[in-house]
């Protein structure tokens, strides 16, 4: 038996067991909810008004005959955030092809060039304008961070683009660009989970999203059964979770307060389940 | 096909890396994935350059508007490319004295280091200094207090800006130690350390959350748009 | 167009012009006169002070220095102090990074406060530079089970293995305190994740004590994390001028009639600006403030140049 219990401890690590039964638990949900959206079961989502704008702001660039910015963040494609900004810029992409409206897109590393060349020349093909994408609007500028922020802020204030977006993940920059874009008059509509960034976007941009809004944004957008049932899935995760954290402070509060030992095993018990 | 292969290597990076988290026997996958990365960004500098070469070089020849600009721009890449790679001003390494190009790239002294310490230094200092002037503008114009919750956010900025300097001290220090609690400076680290950790608690689970149903997503190609497909 | 109105649309070059009064004065009366306001330790800072005061003779520091001359500003007295707090110890110290353009900041300390302040030490003794290493948080998986596949040479060049002080060290868990001065990412949280949370649960034995020094937007961040996972922190330069004072004071009373080079008051200096800038962006909110209720009693419409999020 303990050569057995020696054997499993060698190939896995047990003190990340509530872990990785916590991740099992939340593919099942995402997977399972993905499965009933599939089989026709609606999901209705909040209306998140920073989304129901990207069409307006986009519009009113096709009004002015200014350009769109697009900001990817000044992170690489190995970031969640940059990869949310991406699924962001393929939306707003399309409708920027329906209307004819043109963005532009620098950015701060190759890769996540060669990423958004890829996701809007997609955009461009399924709004069937193939012919109007222009791979040089979406270009490298430098990886260095002020380096980046200060060509943007040029760029912004002599081209005064009508709607700025500013999606991914983002550092002290950000107040640097949601400033200058609110001091050229254009719309901005930022969405980030770097949760030091988010005042500074909430305090100048006309609309932000945040944090689990940033992630939501593709299911949103698409409406997509596969993307909403995950979105929903997601959301379950999350109460399972907020459940148990109740459940934790309940019984750790009452252990400290009692002093009773069966309460203090359960209350550590229960803080090895979810994880500390 | 090429987008069969794309969501074919996310998929497996993606499962190396969870296994790497909980599996002894493969925890280096997490590591080796992590350095394919960097392999690939590290090539991908050399994509980053040629386009950068080629924005400014079709910037000039057309003369658009700044191309001034890009003449600099393309002027002090290629300079600072050039005294990094011959390692202008270097001295030798002490082990290798008669070898000129022995020693560090950016040692003191160096073109490199004097590039770093009296153009990138002071230049990426000015950068961020600005954001004192912005912070002051966005303040004027955004925070007004046009409802509860805007005025609550006030009142915390106000407790928090003046109980992070000697104001705090000038305008509550004159309260008795039973009252202290009500000074600014202390009102001032009980909001960081109580309210805006309670809070930002909150939103760390929910952006945890997030990045964790979007992986999944990504790792079974729920989600494409990244790569340019439909999903 | 009424004084209000008029000031409602200012020009915002007005402010920046205001901005740079309230800091630049300041720089310069505080320069001239070489006096600073008194600062007492917050719990963090105070925390951040004790971890180091509280480690055993020899022990074993290693001093990451995440940020670059952008917040140099901020985060350089701090990794001054620090330096100078562990260096009067004489604990040995490590200093590495993970950002590129870091190192001329760590041969900066180490001229100004080791070479100028302990000539006695030896280098690969005492003290050690490991430079910078590529791979952002990949490194920190890495060092945190085997240091000397990330870190193979010294940033001289010297191969770790011919360094005597660098024999005992296997991974991160063979150091005493970890110090992480930090103004992004890669930065504390990283060094939280990879680093200090894994040794917090388990069969790890001790809890790898971390002690951080952040940015001021990084600090709301952050706090969550203090006290289990960092042992103390100082936020911004508000927590480095009140760790600087802690570590001046203790430094006069181990050494009576020492008299502190302005270099090491730095961040106390600093204070001054801070103050008069606070002060102008607390006026300019209720400027604001005015104008908005002025214009609401009056039943005009919202500001016109006000942008917000709903």
């Amino acid at each position: 038996m303990e050569t057995a219990a020696a054997t499993a401890s060698s190939w896995f690590d047990g003190d990340r067991a509530p872990l990785l039964g916590w991740l099992i638990l939340l593919s099942m949900l995402v997977l399972a909810s993905i499965a009933a959206a599939r089989r026709g079961k609606k999901f209705p989502i909040r209306r998140i008004a920073g989304l129901v704008a990207v069409e307006e702001a986009v519009g009113r660039a096709t009004e002015m005959g200014r350009p769109i910015l697009f900001v990817p963040g000044v992170q690489d494609v190995d970031q969640m955030m940059t990869i949310a900004g991406l699924t962001v810029l393929s939306r707003v992409g399309k409708i920027a092809a329906e209307y004819d409206a043109q963005i532009e897109v620098p950015t701060a590393r190759s890769l996540v060039m060669t990423a958004a060349r890829e996701t809007m020349q997609a955009s461009y093909m399924s709004a069937g304008r193939s012919d109007s994408y222009n791979p040089d609007l979406v270009y490298y500028v430098t990886d260095e961070q002020f380096g980046y922020a200060a060509y943007v802020t040029g760029l912004m204030v002599r081209k005064k683009p009508a709607t700025c977006f500013y999606m991914g993940q983002f550092f002290a920059e950000s107040l640097i660009f949601a400033e200058t874009g609110n001091a050229i008059g254009a719309i901005q509509i930022a969405g980030t989970a770097e949760s030091s960034q988010l005042p500074f976007f909430v305090a100048a941009c006309d609309y932000t999203l945040i944090g689990e809004e940033f992630f939501a944004a593709s299911a949103y957008l698409s409406g997509e059964p596969d993307q909403l049932g995950s979105l929903r899935g997601q959301d379950l995760g999350k109460s399972a979770i907020g459940l148990l954290m109740i459940v934790v402070v309940f019984v750790a509060t009452a252990a400290a307060v009692t002093g009773v030992s069966g309460l203090t095993d359960a209350a550590e018990w229960l803080r090895k389940l979810v994880g500390g | 096909m090429t987008r069969q292969i794309a969501l074919i290597i996310t998929f497996v990076s993606g499962f190396a890396m969870v296994a790497s988290a909980f599996f002894k026997p493969v925890e280096h996958w997490g590591e080796d994935v992590a350095e394919w990365f960097n392999v690939l960004a590290a090539i991908a500098f050399v994509l980053g350059a040629a386009n950068l070469a080629k924005v400014h070089l079709e910037k000039i020849s057309s003369r658009s508007p700044g191309w001034g600009y890009s003449g600099l721009t393309i002027f002090f890449f290629t300079f600072t490319f050039a005294v990094g790679l011959m390692k202008l001003g270097v001295h030798p390494m002490d082990k290798f004295p008669a070898v000129a190009m022995s020693g560090e790239k950016d040692a003191e002294g160096s073109a490199f280091w004097w590039m770093y310490a009296f153009v990138m230094s002071p230049l990426t200092s000015t950068m961020f200094a600005l954001l004192a002037f912005f912070v002051a503008s966005a303040a004027f114009r955004a925070f007004r207090a046009k409802n509860v919750e805007a005025a609550l956010l006030l009142g915390t900025a106000f407790i928090v800006l003046l109980g992070r300097t000697f104001a705090g001290v000038v305008l509550t220090g004159w309260l008795p130690e039973s009252l202290s609690f009500l000074r600014l400076e202390n009102l001032a680290s009980l909001i960081l350390e109580v309210f805006n950790s309670a809070g930002n608690r909150a939103i760390i689970i929910g952006i945890a959350l997030g990045v964790a149903a979007q992986s999944l997503k990504i790792m079974l190609g729920l989600d494409r748009s990244y790569l340019g497909a439909s999903n | 167009m009424s004084l209000l109105e008029r000031l409602d649309i200012i020009d915002r070059r007005w402010i920046f012009l205001l901005m740079a009064l309230a800091v630049s004065i300041p720089i310069i009366v505080s320069g001239m006169t070489g006096k600073t306001f008194p600062e007492s330790a917050t719990p963090t800072t105070q925390t951040a002070f004790d971890t180091i005061e509280s480690l055993p003779a020899g022990s074993k520091v290693l001093l990451a220095f995440d940020f670059d001359p952008a917040s140099a500003g901020e985060l350089q007295p701090m990794a001054i102090a620090f330096t100078r707090h562990v260096a009067s110890r004489d604990f040995d110290m490590y200093f590495a990074t993970l950002w590129a353009p870091a190192p001329p900041l760590i041969i900066e300390t180490i001229k100004s406060v080791i070479v100028a302040g302990h000539p006695h030490m030896v280098y690969g003794v005492d003290y050690v530079n490991l430079g910078f290493q590529a791979g952002n948080e990949s490194v920190l998986k890495v060092i945190s089970t085997d240091f000397k596949q990330s870190f193979t040479v010294d940033a001289r060049g010297t191969p770790v293995t011919s360094i005597p002080m660098m024999a005992d060290i296997k991974s991160t868990e063979d150091f005493d305190l970890i110090i992480n001065l930090s103004a992004g990412y890669p930065g504390c949280k990283e060094w939280v994740q990879y680093i200090v949370s894994p040794t917090l649960s388990g069969d790890h034995g001790t809890e790898l004590k971390l002690v951080a020094g952040v940015t001021g937007v990084q600090a709301p961040q952050m706090v969550p994390y203090w006290p289990r996972q960092l042992k103390g922190m100082l936020a911004a330069i508000k927590g480095a001028a009140e760790y600087e004072a802690l570590v001046n004071a203790s430094l006069m009373e181990a050494n009576p009639g020492l008299i502190i080079s302005p270099v090491f008051n730095e961040a106390q200096r600093r204070m001054a600006p801070q103050l008069f800038g606070h002060l102008l962006m607390v006026s300019l909110i209720i400027l604001g403030n005015v104008i908005h209720f002025s214009r609401k009693r009056a039943g005009g419409t919202a500001v016109k140049a006000l942008r917000s999020t709903p």
